[in-house]
């Protein structure tokens, strides 16, 4: 879009505001424009993010790729990966770290299946 | 693992045991004791911070007793060469020099990758940036801070497609500061809008609890549109989402800061343009840290140019506020930065801030006039871009239509902005919603997080994550077995710890050396010619770095590199022994038993005093400190006037100074002086020595001195050199 400088007549509504209203007329458009961004990010997950959270559990960045590849595959992003690994092994009464090592592994991906109740995302 | 100042960090010494290496802190430091006048040398500094243990001062503060005032602002410099084992070395000299802010470049292409990369392949214009690269460079660091006696900040960049990865290995690893900006990705790296914002809440949040610096990325906009200085409103839009966003996240306003540059450069009337925009920003950012870019925008291969502009954004920097003053090297416009191009820029930072220390004292922003005008209209600009961006529904339209990095000044508008789509992007579709029963057992989380009942918080469930227990990171050391450090060192252990050693711009044994050349030619000509001159140097691989046309028939400036098909073995090298000097209770008690009178000028058409003056003046260590009596007959003396005065007073000795060069004017001055005493038939009672920044020993001696004394002589070395030298003649007499 091309458009010349109009600022004169759009800034009609600010002219008279005072330098304190203007800096407030600032950041509560700032903080508006965020509003939508912060509540994707409260609803939405990403593959980057659950890398994130295995690699907190204990799991290197060669490991967790495998797991949160097979946890798209599977249609569990919704239940997050940290929790397939975590019930996993609770399911299988091994630790955290030997159950995500099988599933990078390739192993244990029939057992992800039954993990949760009520299906997939 | 401790530093000696004269040995060299060891790698291989640095590399042992990294497995099992932790940062000692975490967060980000800013410099001691700011805001208190100190007293440094003979001056009050009222804009400084602790002075550090181990430094090396600008060379003008030779002066100056050697002071070395550390600025109170965080001082950074960019390394990019690809090589941590090479970057560490670099980043000691950056700090000797006042560095605290180490910023590491990435390697081109990482931001595209979605994943951690792990082990130490050479890079592209930056390291890869990898936990062992990190963990390497972190443990160098926290040696190097403790050398220099400061704090030194760690610093990368949490961006592209694995930003929440890469945002838990820097909290695990003692990473200090990283920019993260949402708004960076999409713009320049077209990653996908909604996966940029959604993985940005994670890795906020983890920077938040790690207590990092975060620095946005709006000075890119500067660089990228065609006219940067029209898009002065979008970059405090830019900001403004940046801290709003991580405000809601949860990050103090304190930890935030914008990464801001003066948009314009010389010969642009930069100043005027610029600090009305540095005004406005930072009243609309009281609460946030400033840290103050330089301009790159109109930077081209000329250094000097490059350090002019740099100076004025430093000057812009000191009339408003820098929290963190950035430093671009003067060769960026020509090659990824040498060693001492870092020490450059560091350096020009440091002299200007020294030189305007309580300028704001005296001089203020005038905001009555013109700059008050021009600061409210940024401002109301500004608000008119985010009003019309939820006008037309918000961040994600708003970059759909276009809205950004357009060249028009605000509300103008010329249809070339940097278009996004909402579904397009790396890593698009890549966004999945969180169930009711979705569960991260992790410490630090954004968003929903449905904890199972029994755990008081999330990471319980695992028995604590890393952040709680950092025995459960896991380390790789390698995945490449051909591309790594270990390779890269056995490659050039000829180098390393050897008698052998090459010349080097960025790493070890590189062989690389630049040269300037003036030719009496035509840009074109000149070129050529350049290179041809180093290739009959014996340079290999010549290019040209710069050119600057002095005239376009009567010559061109030219500067190439190349590299040397030689080293050098250090114990072949014949190096003259340094005299020792006697001891100043020695000095005191010759003189004080024969006293001792000499005469001193500096001589032929120079009206340089200070050398001269340091050496005889008692007040800085000079001769008249260990009681030898001195006639001094000023600048610009006539050489047959000085050794005149010699005769008449009878001294002992002839004290010569002698700056200025051209056409050899100083060695010819040392001939005559030799000539004269000849003639008048005083040589062989009269001690004779020069000093100046050019002379040495060898040449003085050459030129019929009996000493010369060069760059940082002191009134000691002289005082030594006289005392010897009489008694040498009076030996020479008695025999």
């Amino acid at each position: 879009m091309k458009r010349p400088d109009d600022y004169e007549k759009r800034r009609e509504h600010l002219k008279d505001l005072t330098d304190e209203q203007l800096k407030e007329r600032f950041w509560e458009l700032a903080y508006k424009i965020v509003e939508p961004m912060l509540e994707m990010g409260y609803k939405y997950t990403t593959p980057a993010i659950e890398r994130s959270v295995l690699l907190r559990m204990g799991f290197s960045s060669v490991e967790v790729k495998p797991i949160v590849e097979g946890v798209m595959k599977k249609g569990l992003m919704g239940k997050g990966a940290g929790n397939v690994v975590w019930r996993l092994s609770k399911k299988l009464g091994i630790s955290v770290r030997e159950a995500g090592l099988g599933l990078a592994e390739g192993k244990y991906w029939d057992e992800v299946d039954t993990l949760f109740e009520g299906g997939k995302n | 693992m401790k530093l000696d100042p004269n040995k060299k960090l060891d790698i291989k010494e640095l590399l042992k045991d990294l497995e099992n290496y932790r940062p000692r802190r975490r967060g980000w430091h800013w410099r001691e004791g700011r805001n208190q006048k100190r007293q440094i040398g003979d001056f009050e500094y009222r804009e400084t911070s602790e002075n550090l243990k181990n430094y090396i001062p600008l060379p003008g503060s030779r002066g100056f007793g050697y002071i070395d005032p550390q600025p109170d602002c965080v001082i950074t410099t960019e390394i990019a060469s690809g090589r941590f084992e090479d970057d560490i070395r670099r980043m000691r000299m950056a700090a000797w020099h006042g560095a605290d802010h180490i910023m590491v470049i990435r390697t081109a292409g990482q931001s595209h990758v979605d994943s951690l990369l792990e082990g130490t392949n050479q890079g592209i214009g930056g390291i890869m940036v990898t936990r062992k690269q990190v963990r390497a460079t972190r443990k160098a660091l926290d040696m190097i801070e403790d050398e220099v006696g400061r704090p030194i900040n760690f610093h990368s960049y949490v961006s592209g497609v694995a930003g929440p990865d890469i945002a838990v290995m820097f909290a695990e690893e003692g990473v200090n500061g990283a920019h993260q900006d949402p708004q960076y990705n999409i713009l320049y790296r077209n990653v996908n809008m909604i996966r940029s914002f959604v993985d940005a809440c994670e890795a906020k949040k983890i920077m938040t609890w790690a207590n990092m610096l975060q620095i946005d990325g709006a000075h890119n906009a500067n660089a990228t549109a065609m006219k940067a200085w029209k898009v002065m409103p979008e970059l405090m839009v830019q900001h403004a989402i940046n801290c709003a966003f991580s405000r809601k996240i949860g990050m103090k306003a304190e930890n935030i800061a914008l990464s801001t540059v003066p948009p314009t450069a010389p010969p642009a009337p930069c100043m005027r343009l610029d600090l009305p925009y540095a005004v406005a920003l930072r009243d609309l950012f009281s609460e946030y840290k400033m840290r103050a870019q330089q301009n790159t925008k109109y930077m081209e291969s000329d250094t000097r140019e490059a350090t002019v502009t740099h100076t004025l954004n430093l000057v812009i920097s000191r009339l408003t506020s820098a929290d963190i003053q950035s430093t671009i090297t003067p060769d960026e416009g020509r090659n990824v930065p040498w060693h001492y191009y870092n020490i450059a820029a560091v350096s020009t930072a440091k002299q200007a801030l020294n030189g305007m220390d309580g300028f704001r004292d005296m001089v203020k922003i005038d905001r009555e006039g013109e700059l008050g005008q021009i600061v409210r209209e940024l401002k109301e600009r500004a608000i008119l871009f985010m009003e019309e961006m939820l006008e037309v529904g918000g961040y994600f339209k708003a970059v759909e239509k276009g809205f950004f990095i357009d060249s028009g000044f605000y509300p103008e508008r010329n249809g070339d902005g940097i278009p996004r789509q909402i579904d397009g992007g790396i890593g698009a579709g890549m966004i999945f919603e969180r169930d009711k029963d979705y569960f991260a057992p992790v410490s630090v989380h954004y968003g929903y997080n449905n904890i199972p009942e029994g755990f008081e918080k999330a990471s319980d469930a695992i028995g604590g994550d890393t952040f709680e227990d950092p025995s459960k990171i896991i380390y790789i050391d390698e995945l490449d077995e051909f591309d790594n450090v270990n390779v890269r060192l056995d490659e050039l252990k000829k180098y390393y710890d050897t008698e052998y050693v090459k010349p080097e711009v960025e790493w070890r044994a590189d062989g690389v050396v630049a040269v300037t050349i003036f030719l009496p030619l035509d840009e074109r000509t000149a070129e050529f010619a350049a290179i041809k001159c180093g290739e009959k140097m014996g340079l290999e691989d010549v290019t040209v770095i710069h050119k600057n046309v002095m005239h376009p028939a009567e010559g061109t400036l030219v500067e190439i590199k190349g590299k040397v098909k030689f080293d050098i073995n250090i114990n072949e090298l014949v190096i003259p022994e340094k005299i020792p000097v006697l001891s100043e209770a020695e000095i005191r008690e010759d003189i004080e038993k024969n006293p001792m009178f000499v005469v001193a000028a500096t001589v032929g058409e120079d009206e340089h005093s200070v050398g001269l003056k340091e050496i005889l003046d008692i007040k800085h260590g000079g001769i008249e400190g260990f009681g030898i009596k001195y006639l001094y007959l000023g600048t610009s003396c006539p050489v047959e006037k000085l050794v005149d005065a010699a005769i008449e007073t009878n001294a002992d000795a002839i004290l010569a100074s002698t700056i200025i060069t051209h056409d050899d004017v100083h060695i010819k001055n040392m001939k005559k002086i030799h000539d004269l005493c000849i003639e008048k038939g005083i040589r062989d009672k009269v001690i004779l020595a020069c000093g100046g920044t050019q002379v040495t020993n060898e040449i003085a001696v050459e030129a019929g001195m009996d000493a010369g004394f060069g760059r940082g002589s002191k009134g000691i070395d002289v005082a030594s050199f006289l005392v010897k030298k009489r008694r040498e003649m009076n030996n020479k007499d008695e025999n």
